[in-house]
């Protein structure tokens, strides 16, 4: 297990829990406490019973024909799309509130960017009948109107988050802050593979499922449980950390996680970390971030809103130092052509994030018989509106 | 004996007041510890500005990132206090988040902090362990002070080890809160305060969050040996000329 996090929380150099001590108590018993709880059975069963009949799990792994026409190889998407509130988020927004419930949690508190993680929060805290707070930044909830109604309608109060650059990054400062003036009937549960540890462990674990499920069917579908290629976009990273789980340890599955490039790697408007980013700490943890010579976090761009954090999971940070994945990077353009090509070859219109791993394919020429597995982590409903204006489809 | 244990010697209730290095304009810096010491202001924490800053408020979010827009740096504030001993004698203490510091190199960060007479560091988020482990004896050869943060939550254990590593004082968080949010003392927050000095540390207790006029100050240091304000100052200067400072001050004492 030589990519998986260590005892003291971190992976290679990447990492830890850089907290302020009025959260060392909370994160303290959650790192005590995660393992043994996922691991009971009655946990499990919980969880196994909602992925099935809440989430709608497995999710198809489907053989894309006429896309693997296209890039002549053999592609497979797994359909994380297909998951109930339409993509991979609600994997870990259920382990976590079934977390919550047994650590005797009252309250829960979340961020969220686009939105998707607050509705994939808001969801299961109807479900749970627990009252749930999501902080979003200001610019954020002009931009996600639609969503900021799904959490509404679902029970959850949306507070904006206006300090700072009133972003996915400052609503995350603003969910930290209220767990600190929160410390004993408050669980967050953070969106993604960041944050101090055992948050981008137990987050990844929840995802996990997404790799566990490739592994059988692909057993069933090519008499094979490895692939030959993973490709998944990464914004913090949980979607490429679920689909990359089990095979980290496998080193002939070559992993590919897809940046966002914006308008360009070298257009100051950007989002791939990996290339502008150097080490340092952002929301208690030790990675890969992009910051100001003087250690001031910036603002990310992407056409994306799921991509654009200024972090990335240190999971990732160590992959990419370690040179166990390949980091590509992808920019809107790119992605927007993919996602629409995707529409007109199978009849699935990808969210952006998505498109960004769809985009990779024609970075690198695959082999005829490889296996190519393209984790489609979420539909495009919630990007109906950008796509409309990208390509004037009003007009 | 160092500035810090000195200070922590007078028979009297130390005052300490924290402000942004940079706000309210960049070239405050000087001129506001000046003013501190010259009102009878027994200790500085001066706040080297983050985008991030986690564990504060509104109030200090707001002044970090107009003192960032102002042109801040930590360069910039070593360069502002390259001749502050010349004038100051009152403990000078740098309280920021750890990434900037990181970003500067913490060897060099603890090296600059050591030619220019700055006693102590208050790093909120560089967890106690990790400085156990990487830089310990980095601090203590620069004769740096590095100051804990405790707060109601944090078990008695917790404390002891806190109190066994620390060789100045502990930085004792009123309530469970973020800086700047509280509207006075209640009853659990006196019985934290007893507990904690029922405990009988061998480093005296200052406390922050929470301390904003001379009621608060008074309840905040029955047990304890000294109070920190904050969020308030900021208010003040955001509202008032330095020159007013003196004002702000007489009001606490």
């Amino acid at each position: 297990m030589k990519y998986n996090v260590n005892e003291d929380g971190f992976y290679g150099q990447f990492g830890g829990a850089f907290i302020p001590e009025m959260l060392y108590p909370n994160v303290e018993e959650l790192r005590q406490k995660y393992l043994q709880i996922m691991n009971e059975a009655s946990f499990q069963e919980e969880f196994q019973n909602l992925l099935e009949h809440y989430v709608g799990r497995p999710t198809p792994l489907y053989f894309a024909k006429r896309l693997s026409e296209q890039y002549n190889t053999k592609i497979y998407l797994k359909r994380e799309d297909l998951c109930h509130t339409g993509a991979h988020k609600i994997n870990n927004t259920i382990g976590q509130i079934l977390m919550a419930k047994r650590l005797g949690k009252k309250r829960i508190i979340a961020e969220t960017g686009a939105g998707q993680h607050g509705v994939a929060t808001a969801t299961v805290c109807a479900l749970m009948g627990l009252e749930c707070i999501v902080y979003m930044g200001e610019i954020d909830i002009e931009r996600q109107a639609p969503n900021v109604a799904r959490m509404k309608m679902l029970g959850a109060e949306v507070r904006p988050a206006i300090s700072g650059s009133k972003t996915l990054k400052d609503a995350t400062n603003e969910a930290i802050r209220d767990w600190i003036n929160n410390p004993t009937d408050t669980f967050y549960i953070i969106g993604s593979v960041v944050g101090p540890h055992p948050y981008p462990d137990m987050v990844a674990r929840f995802q996990s499922i997404i790799s566990k499920e490739i592994k059988s069917q692909l057993l069933t579908l090519e008499n094979k449980e490895n692939p030959d290629y993973v490709i998944a976009c990464v914004g913090g990273g949980s979607n490429a950390a679920g689909a990359f789980f089990e095979f980290l340890d496998d080193e002939n599955v070559k992993l590919i996680a897809v940046e966002a490039a914006g308008h360009g790697v070298d257009s100051g408007e950007s989002a791939a970390t990996s290339v502008l980013g150097k080490i340092g700490i952002i929301h208690g943890s030790k990675t890969l971030l992009m910051q100001t010579e003087d250690g001031q976090i910036t603002e990310p761009y992407s056409i994306s809103a799921g991509l654009d954090y200024p972090g990335v999971g240190p999971l990732h940070a160590h992959l990419y130092d370690a040179k166990r994945a390949d980091f590509e990077a992808i920019t809107d353009n790119e992605a927007m052509q993919s996602g629409l090509n995707l529409c007109k070859t199978e009849g699935i219109i990808p969210a952006i994030e998505s498109a960004h791993a769809l985009a990779a394919l024609a970075k690198r020429t695959f082999k005829p018989n490889d296996i190519v597995v393209v984790n489609l982590s979420g539909r495009g409903d919630k990007d109906l509106n950008t796509y409309i204006n990208y390509f004037k489809l009003s007009e | 004996m160092n500035r810090i244990h000195q200070a922590l010697q007078q028979d009297k209730k130390l005052l300490s007041i924290y402000f942004t290095a940079g706000y309210p304009h960049l070239n405050d810096t000087v001129t506001i510890i000046k003013e501190l010491e010259k009102n009878g202001v027994d200790m500085i924490e001066i706040g080297l500005p983050f985008s991030d800053p986690l564990a504060d408020g509104p109030t200090i979010q707001e002044s970090s990132t107009i003192a960032i827009g102002n042109g801040m740096t930590t360069q910039l504030l070593f360069d502002q206090l390259k001749d502050i001993r010349k004038s100051v004698q009152i403990p000078l203490v740098i309280m920021g988040y750890f990434n900037p510091m990181m970003q500067f190199g913490m060897e060099k960060f603890c090296q600059k902090c050591a030619e220019i007479g700055i006693d102590g560091l208050i790093i909120p988020d560089l967890p106690l362990a990790i400085y156990e482990a990487e830089y310990k004896a980095l601090f203590e050869r620069y004769g740096l002070h590095n100051i804990f943060l405790i707060t109601p939550q944090t078990s008695d254990e917790r404390i002891q080890q806190i109190d066994t590593i620390s060789d100045s004082f502990i930085y004792m968080v009123s309530s469970a809160a973020v800086t700047g949010s509280q509207s006075g003392f209640a009853t659990e927050q006196f019985a934290y305060f007893k507990r904690i000095a029922d405990l009988k540390l061998k480093n005296p207790q200052i406390v922050g969050f929470g301390i904003k006029d001379q009621v608060t100050f008074i309840q905040a240091t029955t047990y304890q040996k000294g109070a920190i304000i904050g969020s308030a100052f900021i208010q003040f200067l955001s509202k008032n000329p330095i020159k007013n400072i003196s004002k702000f001050v007489k009001s606490i004492r």
